[in-house]
């Protein structure tokens, strides 16, 4: 019982594939600039001084970190349809991205937030900053830095849990290799294909990451030391 | 004396009393400083010299007690903190530079977002305060670069381009050694002579007997021994004496 593969027969198709991996690319970065933005508003939220804000973001944050993100995404999908609102797959899926991955980054950003010592807030407090100029100067980049791996992984990791959107058929990598697999009957070809289009995606993800880093944290850039 | 406060002071402390749970840490404490005048507080560890000082710039909150720091009702729930900490400098035992921002940035911040000054001037102006510490080559390598003496004299700076009435001093020299302290203590002393109102809670009995106009004993909560620096020499007190006793053999 040998296999046989034959990937010519998938690969004829690779516009359709580069459609795919560009749109899954597409879901990946807006997800990650607001879901980034929404989940840095929730972490900000969860220490505010009103209790009632507070204990709104930490029931969206655990609300969401343990409900099932292709749940989330059907409950976003049908939901907005029950309500009379169409919007296309695409903006569902962004949407339902962003808050799933906001709420993981509220935790990590959390983490960020408790690693900056209370002296340096002090000193901040001291030379008469306002609360919102602390977090804007003192805290948010310092806390980036020190949980920039851990957001790493998490904005790579929403990419490839945005496969889940084809359930919804938005054109991305997966819904591609769906269609592709059941024209050609060539599953096992098409999904590697698309693993390994996964695997450069995350890769390229990494890369804008690291080039991003090094944009954002000039002390380390010319120190080389970690916070 | 300690009844009939002058308004003219640019700290005041009348009958301040602040409880950490059970622990009575300040038991009616009162003093006053006058404009150009160096106050050193002086006590054992949990004396609460530092939860006094802390007070001033309303980074503790009393549970009683008036207190006056520049005009500002620091005692009152509606204070303006914002306005009162330009009034007020204040420098903390582990120096608390922004780690992520050279000298520089750590100097320019808050005249930048707190005064809405230019840039370019808050450059000059860094320029300026680096300069009166000694630090003008610093200006923009990164704190960690900096021995500790070098940081505390840095942030003594980034205290002074906020041009404080007012510059509090909580034990800055503690985490440094003799030499670093030197250091440090020559900024301080400058700053004395050019006239800066200073309170600085100290452990170093002969920085404190050199520099400053007044001493203030702290003790159990208590102010238990004010007077010129010349009470650390003849005490009146035997708590006191007991303390420059135990503070000479320990340097």
């Amino acid at each position: 019982m040998g296999i046989e593969l034959d990937f010519p027969a998938v690969l004829e198709r690779w516009p359709s594939f580069l459609d795919g991996a560009i749109l899954t690319l597409e879901l990946a970065f807006f997800a990650t600039v607001l879901g980034a933005a929404l989940g840095t508003l929730a972490a900000v939220g969860r220490r505010s001084h009103s209790s009632l804000i507070a204990r709104a973001c930490k029931v969206y944050v655990e609300a969401i970190r343990n409900t099932p993100l292709l749940v989330q995404i059907f409950l976003v999908y049908f939901g907005l349809a029950s309500i009379g609102l169409k919007f296309s797959a695409f903006t569902v899926a962004v949407a339902a991205l962003t808050i799933n991955v906001g709420a993981y980054t509220a935790e990590i950003m959390r983490a960020g937030f408790d690693a900056i010592p209370g002296g340096q807030l002090e000193a901040a407090e001291g030379l008469a900053l306002s609360r919102l100029q602390i977090y804007w100067h003192i805290i948010l980049l310092p806390a980036v830095e020190r949980v920039y791996p851990a957001l790493t992984s998490q904005f790579v990791l929403l990419m490839l849990a945005s496969s889940v959107c084809s359930q919804i058929s938005a054109e991305e990598l997966t819904a591609v290799a769906n269609y592709i697999q059941s024209d050609t009957y060539r599953a096992f070809e098409t999904y590697i294909i698309i693993a390994v289009l996964y695997i450069f995606l995350s890769l390229v993800m990494r890369a804008g990451f690291w080039g991003l880093g090094f944009v954002l944290f000039p002390r380390r850039r010319r120190l080389g030391t970690p916070l | 004396m300690q009844q009939d406060i002058p308004s003219a002071s640019i700290v005041s402390l009348r009958d301040v009393q602040k409880s950490f749970g059970s622990l009575k840490v300040l038991d009616g404490v009162s003093f006053t400083v006058e404009r150009g005048e160096v106050l050193a507080i002086i006590g054992r560890s949990g004396s609460g010299k530092s939860t006094a000082l802390r007070c001033i710039d309303r980074f503790e909150r009393v549970d009683h007690g008036e207190i006056i720091v520049c005009g500002h009702r620091v005692d009152s729930p509606d204070v303006n903190l914002r306005a009162l900490r330009q009034d007020v400098g204040i420098v903390f035992q582990s120096y608390n530079l922004f780690p992520h921002l050279t000298i520089e940035q750590n100097i320019t911040l808050a005249p930048c977002s707190v005064k809405r000054m230019a840039l370019s001037q808050a450059k000059d102006l860094a320029r300026k305060v680096l300069a009166q510490v000694g630090l003008e080559e610093k200006l923009h390598a990164y704190p960690e670069q900096l021995s500790g003496g070098q940081q505390q004299r840095a942030a003594i700076a980034r205290s002074l381009a906020m041009q404080p009435k007012v510059m509090l001093f909580d034990e800055v020299t503690s985490a440094l050694d003799p030499e670093l302290t030197v250091e440090v203590q020559k900024v301080i002393e400058r700053l004395a002579a050019d006239g800066m109102t200073m309170v600085m809670v100290t452990h170093e009995m002969g920085f404190a007997k050199s520099i400053a106009d007044r001493i203030v004993f702290m003790h159990r909560g208590k102010v238990h021994e004010t007077g010129p620096a010349s009470i650390l020499t003849s005490p009146t007190t035997p708590e006191l004496a007991q303390f420059v006793g135990t503070a000479d053999l320990k340097s």
